[in-house]
């Protein structure tokens, strides 16, 4: 194969709250050598202005994007439902931006990986990530039973891979849904943590650090013994 | 009225016992419907056939519907057409007038709640009595329908032995489900027996028989339209479908999506009317023949009125029937009032997650979730968008489409994590009730990066 360009999309959250996913996602990409460049000037999708109602606000986000991207055979994120909002909105995606864990599972098609994370997990399903990416088979959908997260997670040593009851319900984060009905998105959110904190598990990771973020802070609210972490950071363990 | 969904829901949601027992009720129906759903190896197959069955039958509806009632007539029965509510009501009304009947027997219909028949032959003097049990309580409640399929399901069993003590003078504190049901079925037999006529809904119409089919668990419709000399049908137009063949594909997937049932006690096909007595079916428009030409919601028109994307809505079942304004509540309401009328039911599209569920566990694969979004983008120029949502497009959308300006805002950022909680949480941030902020990274990626120290990484 030619030599590809990778360039690394950092949502403007994960690059403000979380950089640690894109720092562990640029690792794994290394680790894979495909050495990943991030395009400066980078900021949002748009996803969070177009899914309260204003399109037309992330419509010159969405060309910025394309822009700086332009020159990239592949682009790699750390954010299940920014991959699946641009996709959807910009030609020339398919094939092309990658969801990590897709990109790992799907394409680079890995096999082992190199670290330990000797803990328990709950794997959280992101709405996108399930309904959209496909990430893994949706609990409404009569469809053999599959998990990419699950798959790649279990390859890690040490590792214990458990999954919420209610496997792929919301959590309620929903983007500006969660300040535009802070009563249900927050009742959502408590009942998806009650679940994971039900399987015993020390973490609880995805490939969406936003519903981790609106979980984080519930249970930081509420003073809930929750710990979060966002998927690339244990695939990456050891890197 | 545009009452927001968000401030009736935070309402329910204080009842945090009802909220919780109501979520796990309804998330026990849809788990339901996905066992009888895994039982199908062609389930998925089954919800592609049923899609594309009423999107060829409602695009080609002038054709079955004249089939329809040319077979209907035929067969015996008389056709009204109704263009709209009102019409639907006089024709209904000038029915019951000419055979000068003072009482009705209904059994469940959401098509008549959506025409408000009940208020308005009851304005008119007639006495209007809901056999379904779930409908007869809430009318002896004076309160609609918060569920289609359920109408009660809000309701706890105590709730509805207290009002049958008042009404029905059940034994004090007796709330077992049995004695209770026991109760209605002595009552309702007796407004059968002394009913001068019974009106149905219809689940569907079959072009090539003129059949209408009423699916119910009751048996209630068939009491109905056994006993009174007149059988009137309420049917909306695009209830129709072409024959047997293609009937069979929605009777196989209606009980499953509704209660998780392989199928309802009762598939009751009136064909015609009985020896000396008269069936009329009245075949209503009230807008859908406009929802045809709409290209981004003609979809709305192949529900089956199955409930399951309300059963498995998180936020349904977290904010129950009531906090939406539409009388369909959850996502297939939110688009139904919507085209309704924007003006009266906007408040109800913040009433979505977009999680996506629901258009998972459509029997016809309506696309709601992405019909709800397409509304939000109309919420704008309606004047109807929420003013704090729209500032803060508009301020990110600023600050996004600037860099060097988000990269300078994002290394003061961290100074939030310091801010005095006063000034982060109080009642003008929604996130902060219920959740902490996150907490800004000491450094951002791009700031990392720019620094090259990703790439020293050993
Ligand atoms: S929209 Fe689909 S799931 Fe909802 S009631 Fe109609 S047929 Fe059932």
């Amino acid at each position: 194969m030619a030599y590809s360009k990778f360039g690394l999309f950092v949502p403007c959250y994960v690059n403000a709250l979380y950089p640690e996913a894109g720092v562990a996602t640029w690792r794994l990409l290394e680790y894979l050598g495909a050495g990943a460049e991030y395009p400066a000037g980078q900021t949002c999708c748009g996803q969070p202005m177009a899914n309260a109602g204003f399109e037309r606000e992330a419509e010159p986000l969405l060309r910025q994007f394309d822009r700086l991207f332009a020159l990239y055979d592949f682009i790699i994120t750390p954010s299940a439902s920014c991959a699946a909002f641009v996709k959807e909105h910009l030609d020339g995606m398919n094939g092309r931006l990658y969801e990590i864990c897709e990109y790992l599972h799907d394409v680079a098609k890995v096999e082992t990986l190199p670290g330990k994370f000797p803990h328990k997990v709950s794997i959280h399903n992101s709405c996108h990530g399930v309904r959209k990416l496909h990430l893994s088979s949706a609990s409404e959908q009569m469809e053999p039973r599959y998990s990419k997260l699950k798959k790649l997670l279990s390859m890690v040593e040490g590792i214990e891979v458990a999954e919420p009851a209610c496997v792929d319900e919301c959590c309620g984060f929903g983007g500006m849904f969660s300040i535009e009905e802070p009563a249900v998105s927050v009742c959502m959110g408590q009942d998806k943590l009650k679940n994971h904190l039900a399987t015993g598990a020390e973490y609880i990771t995805g490939a969406d650090s936003s519903c981790l973020m609106h979980l984080q802070g519930i249970a930081r609210r509420e003073k809930m013994p929750a710990r979060f972490i966002h998927i690339s950071q244990i695939l990456a363990a050891g890197l | 009225m545009n009452a927001r969904h968000a401030e009736a829901a935070a309402r329910f949601i204080q009842n945090k016992a009802q909220e919780e027992w109501h979520n796990e009720t309804l998330f026990l129906v849809r788990e339901k419907r996905d066992r009888q759903a895994a039982s199908l190896p062609e389930w998925e197959q089954l919800r592609q056939l049923a899609s594309q069955i009423k999107m060829h039958t409602i695009t080609h509806l002038d054709n079955y519907l004249e089939q329809f009632a040319d077979r209907a007539e035929a067969n015996g029965a008389i056709v009204h057409w109704a263009k709209d509510a009102h019409e639907h009501n006089e024709i209904i009304y000038a029915l019951l007038r000419e055979r000068q009947v003072e009482k009705l027997v209904k059994s469940k219909s959401m098509l008549t709640e959506e025409c408000r028949l009940n208020p308005y032959l009851i304005s008119k003097g007639i006495e209007v009595v809901e056999s379904d049990l779930g409908e007869r309580i809430l009318q002896l409640m004076n309160k609609p329908p918060s569920h289609i399929v359920m109408p009660a399901i809000h309701l706890k069993r105590q709730e509805v032995g207290k009002l049958f003590e008042e009404k029905l003078q059940t034994e004090k504190g007796n709330s077992d489900p049995a004695y209770l049901a026991h109760a209605a079925r002595l009552h309702l037999r007796n407004e059968f027996l002394t009913a001068g006529a019974a009106l149905t809904g219809a689940n569907f119409g079959v072009a090539a028989t003129g059949d209408v089919v009423v699916c119910t668990n009751e048996g209630n419709a068939d009491m109905g339209a056994s006993f009174p000399k007149l059988h009137i049908v309420s049917m909306g137009i695009e209830k129709v479908t072409p024959d047997y063949k293609t009937l069979s594909v929605f009777i196989r997937l209606l009980a499953r999506s509704a209660t998780g049932q392989p199928a309802t006690a009762y598939t009751s096909h009136y064909r015609k009317p009985r020896k000396g007595c008269e069936m009329h079916i009245v075949l209503v428009d009230n807008g859908r023949s406009d929802i045809i030409g709409h290209a981004d919601h003609i979809q709305t028109l192949k529900c089956i009125r199955c409930a399951a994307c309300m059963n498995t809505c998180p936020v349904y079942r977290r904010s129950g029937g009531y906090s939406y304004t539409c009388f369909i509540p959850g996502p297939i309401g939110v688009n139904l009032g919507m085209l309704k009328s924007p003006g009266e039911y906007s408040g109800n599209v913040s009433a979505c997650s977009l999680c996506y569920s629901c258009n998972n566990v459509c029997p016809a694969k309506i696309d709601l979730a992405d019909q709800i979004y397409k509304w939000r983008q109309q919420l704008d120029s309606l004047g109807k968008a929420d003013r704090t949502k729209k500032l803060l497009s508009g301020g990110l959308r600023y600050l996004f489409a600037r860099p060097a300006l988000y990269n300078t805002a994002l290394r003061l950022a961290p100074i939030i994590n310091k801010t005095p909680r006063f000034l982060i949480y109080n009642n003008l941030n929604a996130w902060g009730k219920g959740r902490e902020l996150p907490v800004f990274a000491k450094e951002s990626f791009a700031h990392m990066w720019k620094k090259g120290k990703i790439k020293q990484h050993p």
